[in-house]
């Protein structure tokens, strides 16, 4: 078949192994993207997610921002931040966490809202501070759904940050832009290739921090 | 000793849950506030640990206003069990327990020694230490719940419907027990329950409300089902209080019949002197003196007494232990109208007729009626002087 020819081609031309468009330099922009991108969102969306959770208020604000951060079109910001911004990491970095705060913070909350509230009502009874009950009580058992809400950004994130290459930086993207740019297809397949596999280790990699992090009463439980 | 100063608890909404609700709840006594559904005993439960606070009125606990301290410690102060028990499905039963020692700074290892103590106290196997709740049965659960409760020893125990979400029978075992670790630790508790046979079975005390939050009557068991004090309270009972009543009465006092037993294997002389007991069958015991059941005197044949031939007698009454409500049973359920009493070791006491337990019963009421003209009379005298 031609694609598999085509990924066969790619991956075993020792001259896409190394060099600064070699396939670890730019997996390793890739990764260094996503990572980045992931903490920023996650630094957005846990806390505030986890807060509203807890406490109950503003869901329907969340739900607001939710939708609207869905309906951004990522290209479309993408191209809109460069020429605003200009050349540079932000303009990348802005469409890639407005992609990624709504799935994060709308899961979070969902997880904390949908934690069983007797637990909370024996652990308030029983004199526990209030941040206690939000991370040793309410966490613990909401952190499965949390887990999957960072997942599912990770993966779009992974999948989105092939932009990058349009504003002229690195990452799996370049192939893809490059390829179809010079009219090679073997680069394009070989670049969404990566871009496939990545998703999937990304998946992997959830799958063992959830195995790893949640509490065995937890994920037999639910 | 906590005392309910009149309570109001008014919602912003004008709900009112509470209405001026007084009432004094004894030291080391099980307190049950009972009522229909909206009556408000749960909310005047929270407002004791303060997960409701009053509109109106004073808490007091050992005369110092609850509000004086910070919340949190009256909280671990007071035991909360709660219905659903309401665990860390995250943590170990061991952990579970071990909750407020180790929030009041106690050492991993103590609070999980003291967990496993309470473990056996609430009667709990061991080897469920390491297992999570939901490897455990809804009865299993709610006695981590109380274990839980009691780990940091709180000299109050606020109980919210605690058994009420399992079936009948375990639900029996557990007030049971907890009858039980009452009469081992003596705590205050405060015990919320719709069921009002829960409430008389349990309560040293038991406060009646109805709906709109008011006291409807605050009384020991036994005075509420001899004298409810309304007609909301009496229907609040239900038809059967009389004989509920009678759980309060002892056997104590029956006189018992020894002289028609026969051991299975009499001779047909014992049978005949046996014969003229007053008794129209005769109890057949084993050779260890356990009832079998009862047969009818001119079918016994020495020697020859089946234990599959003779009537059977039913569930036996612990002569002394068990109330007059249980040996009515046994004997309204007896084939013969007779009941059998048994001593601890399960060897036949004597037998009862029916006729002798109605007139047991009706001293038993005659004398309640004496006590109270007695205890009415001292208060007149009260009131006078």
């Amino acid at each position: 078949m031609n694609v598999l020819n085509f990924i066969n081609a790619f991956f075993s031309d020792s001259a896409h192994w190394k060099g600064y468009d070699g396939i670890p330099t730019r997996l390793g922009e890739h990764v260094g993207y996503s990572v980045l991108a992931l903490a920023i969102a996650a630094a957005i969306g846990l806390p505030v997610g986890l807060l509203t959770g807890h406490t109950g208020r503003g869901g329907n604000a969340l739900a607001f921002i939710a939708t609207a951060g869905r309906a951004l079109p990522s290209f479309g910001l993408l191209v809109l931040m460069f020429v605003i911004i200009g050349l540079g990491l932000l303009p990348v970095m802005i469409p890639l966490v407005v992609l990624a705060v709504p799935p994060i913070l709308v899961t979070t909350y969902e997880a904390m809202r949908s934690v069983d509230p007797s637990p909370v009502d024996a652990a308030r009874g029983m004199g526990m501070h209030e941040s206690r009950i939000l991370f040793q009580v309410e966490l613990p058992v909401a952190l499965p759904l949390i887990l999957s809400g960072l997942r599912s950004a990770a993966i779009q994130i992974v999948s989105t940050a092939t932009i990058a290459a349009y504003v002229s930086l690195g990452g799996l993207g370049r192939y893809i832009v490059d390829g179809l740019y010079q009219r090679n297809y073997e680069k394009v397949v070989g670049g969404a290739t990566l871009v496939a596999v990545m998703a999937l280790v990304t998946l992997g990699l959830f799958w063992a921090l959830n195995r790893f992090v949640v509490s065995p009463g937890v994920r037999r439980s639910s | 000793m906590i005392r309910i100063d009149s309570v109001t608890k008014r919602y912003p909404d004008g709900t009112v849950a509470v209405d001026r609700l007084s009432l004094e709840i004894p030291d080391r006594s099980i307190t049950v506030l009972v009522g229909p559904s909206g009556c408000g005993k749960t909310t005047t439960l929270r407002m004791i640990n303060r997960m409701v606070e009053p509109s109106e009125g004073t808490i007091l606990l050992d005369g110092k206003d609850i509000t004086q301290q910070p919340v949190n410690t009256l909280r671990r102060s007071m035991g909360y069990v709660i219905q659903n028990a309401g665990l860390f499905q995250h943590r170990t039963i061991v952990d579970n327990i071990a909750t407020v020692p180790r929030m009041l700074g106690w050492g991993k290892e103590k609070a999980r020694a003291r967990a496993r103590e309470l473990m056996e106290r609430v009667g709990l196997d061991a080897t469920l230490a390491k297992r999570y709740p939901y490897q455990l049965s809804g009865g299993q659960q709610q006695r981590v719940g109380v274990a839980r409760a009691l780990a940091a020893d709180p000299p109050v125990l606020l109980m919210d419907e605690p058994f009420s979400a399992v079936d009948p029978v375990v639900r029996k075992g557990l007030q049971e027990e907890l009858l039980r670790i009452q009469d081992e630790l003596g705590k205050t508790i405060v015990f919320v329950t719709h069921d009002i046979d829960e409430a008389v079975k349990i309560g040293t005390m038991v406060a009646v409300m109805r709906t709109g939050g008011k006291l409807a009557q605050f009384a020991p068991p036994a005075e509420l089902l001899s004298h409810p004090a309304d007609e909301f309270v009496e229907d609040f009972l239900g038809a059967d209080r009389g004989i509920r009543r009678l759980s309060f009465f002892p056997s104590a006092g029956l006189q018992l019949l020894t002289a028609p037993i026969v051991a299975i294997d009499s001779t047909a002389e014992q049978i005949t002197a046996r014969d003229t007991a007053g008794a129209p069958y005769l109890l057949v015991t084993d050779l260890e003196g356990r009832p079998l059941g009862w047969g009818e005197p001119d079918r016994l044949t020495a020697g020859d007494i089946r234990a599959e031939h003779l009537l059977s007698h039913g569930r036996p009454f612990v002569a002394g232990t068990d109330s007059l409500r249980a040996a009515l049973d046994c004997a309204v359920l007896s084939p013969t109208g007779w009941a059998v009493a048994v001593d601890a070791e399960g060897r036949a006491a004597g037998v009862v007729s029916q006729q002798t337990i109605a007139e047991a019963i009706r001293s038993a009421h005659a004398e309640g009626r004496e006590t109270d003209r007695a205890a009415r009379a001292t208060q007149v005298t009260k009131a006078v002087g």
